[in-house]
């Protein structure tokens, strides 16, 4: 069997060995509920879309994923099984993509399990069903991106509330980079094409794009490469930083 | 076999080893024996292939670790130092999650299990999830995962470390069971178990090798080595007689139990003439003994005077 599978399954199991991991996945469900519901004004508006659930999307992964990276390393470091897993025959690389993945399936779970909502709005209403897929794989893709830079931060340091609050607050400014308020303040200093360099750096713009309904190449490619460089980003720094 | 050539690490300007060069054959059962920080942890993290060598390289088996590093690693089985795990699994997933990365087939992979949950005795815990379980369990756990694979190379990082002296003895016979066709090396600051398990022990303080020798060869330096010691009822007269035979350096009685201990002159045997002289002096002795050598002490002489070290 191929080791990242292993390493997936290991780390996957891993979330569900203790209550945390369904408390999470309750919080995520209580919340998006909410946020759909109350701030959303998901019966208010009359329209058959998830657009108001999608919308609040960025700012709950903005909290609650880097919740669940935050462990992703810096537990391996401070328990020391980091010098098991690397001693096993695995290459790095097997082992960041592999606890990467189970992470992001971790997500992914609690993502799905959000489907009552589609079934209530295909019972309320008659909504553009390809729309609300488009809403879907962009919030799975910007998870995985807020998990990536996770990633890379836990390895940083054998504290979790530290690895917590960089992720938190990285992942802050590249959403903030998308944010209206932002692009019109950076307008009025920078010409056009730096703005338009910034706002195609945030994760807004670009899941904003595809949550439309449009799942544009230059998105998923947008959301593979930040995906790739963290990934990348995180092996170099458990190689700077395992040493110690 | 391991195989260093002027291996060395450095963090920043600390050298925490420094050009360690030694060979290792199987069937040899190297002691790694120095104080703390002598950079025992550092050498064996750098062959089992967890850092990297600011120079110099380490090999297992002819791969060379940095080089060809998941042959090399599937060559070894590697207990780092305070046998983490992931706590949250339990006994038996632990030990599955390791079989399968070290790609055991079926028929194999439960035969080994079988084989190291045996010697190792951890039948009784393997639904137990590891941070439940006691530090001796623990270490167990920690040793199982390293020769599940049945590797040829071994690498302990002071694998008797906080057991009980049962605990200590079992990982003890554990070791000597297999070290006929496998090579290992343990690291320790427990003395005597380089004579419980070792075959061979290298000295290391301040990231250099200070000896590399057989155990009995390093006790043989040690100033108590061919010494005689006795009990006598009158101390103070036993040493007049004794300082007087010929091939005798000096006596010595240790203040707190009255032992009365002859140092030979170097290269001197001495136990014959001794007794000769209490016989003929009539001095009743109730215990008498031939010194082997004191390993604690050549250690403590090595470490501490690098000078010496070297020269030796």
């Amino acid at each position: 069997m191929n080791p990242i599978r292993i390493i997936f399954r290991r780390e996957l199991a891993s979330y569900f060995a203790t209550p945390v991991a369904y408390v999470f996945i309750l919080i995520f469900l209580v919340l998006s509920a909410a946020f759909t519901f109350y701030l959303g004004g998901f019966y208010e508006r009359n329209q058959a879309d998830l657009l108001p659930f999608f919308s609040f999307h960025p700012w709950l992964y903005l909290f609650l994923i880097p919740a669940i990276s935050m462990r992703l390393w810096s537990e391996e470091r401070k328990s020391g099984s980091i010098e098991l897993l690397l001693t096993l025959p695995v290459t790095m690389w097997q082992a960041v993509v592999g606890k990467f993945l189970a992470a992001w399936a971790f997500a992914g779970i609690a993502l799905a399990l959000t489907f009552p909502l589609w079934i209530t709005v295909n019972y309320l209403g008659d909504p553009d069903n390809g729309a609300i897929v488009a809403g879907y794989v962009g919030s799975f893709l910007m998870a995985g991106s807020f998990l990536a830079i996770g990633s890379c931060l836990s390895a940083l340091t054998r504290n979790q509330v530290v690895a917590f609050i960089l992720t938190v607050v990285t992942c802050f400014l590249l959403l903030l980079a998308g944010f209206p308020l932002v692009l019109e303040a950076a307008g009025a200093v920078l010409p056009q094409f730096l703005v338009d360099a910034v706002a195609s750096l945030s994760f807004l713009t670009h899941f904003q794009s595809i949550s439309k309904g449009v799942i544009d190449l230059r998105d998923l490619i947008y959301f593979a490469l930040m995906i790739g460089f963290w990934l990348y980003a995180s092996a170099v720094v458990i190689d700077l930083k395992k040493a110690d | 076999m391991i195989e260093t050539r002027e291996l060395s690490r450095h963090y920043g300007a600390i050298r925490a080893v420094d050009n360690i060069s030694f060979r290792v054959e199987p069937g040899q059962v190297l002691g790694f024996l120095g104080p703390n920080g002598a950079g025992k942890s550092t050498t064996m993290k750098m062959i089992a292939g967890f850092l990297a060598p600011t120079s110099g390289s380490a090999s297992v088996c002819g791969h060379d670790v940095a080089l060809q590093p998941i042959e090399a690693k599937r060559l070894i089985g590697y207990l780092p130092e305070g046998a983490p795990s992931y706590g949250e699994m339990s006994v038996r997933g632990f030990l599955a999650f390791v079989a399968d990365i070290r790609g055991l087939g079926a028929e194999l992979r439960r035969q080994r299990l079988d084989d190291v949950i045996g010697r190792l005795s951890l039948g009784s815990v393997l639904g137990q999830s590891i941070e439940t379980l006691s530090k001796g369990y623990r270490r167990r756990v920690g040793l199982a995962q390293a020769i599940l694979h049945d590797p040829k190379v071994l690498v302990l990082d002071e694998p008797t470390d906080g057991l009980d002296p049962n605990q200590k003895q079992e990982v003890r016979n554990l070791i000597n069971a297999m070290a006929k066709d496998k090579t290992i090396v343990v690291s320790t600051h427990i003395l005597e178990e380089v004579h419980a398990v070792c075959n061979r022990a290298i000295i290391i303080a301040g990231g250099r090798i200070l000896a590399d020798d057989k155990p009995e060869a390093l006790e043989a330096r040690s100033r108590y080595h061919g010494a005689v010691s006795l009990t006598a009822a009158n101390p103070v007269v036993t040493r007049e007689i004794l300082v007087r035979i010929a091939d005798v350096e000096s006596v010595v009685i240790d203040p707190q139990d009255q032992r009365v201990t002859a140092f030979p002159r170097k290269g001197k045997t001495i136990f014959a003439a001794v007794n000769e002289a209490l016989k003929a002096q009539g001095i009743a002795v109730s215990e008498i003994q031939l010194e082997r050598g004191r390993l604690d002490e050549v250690f403590r002489t090595i470490t501490q005077d690098p000078a010496q070290g070297k020269a030796a």
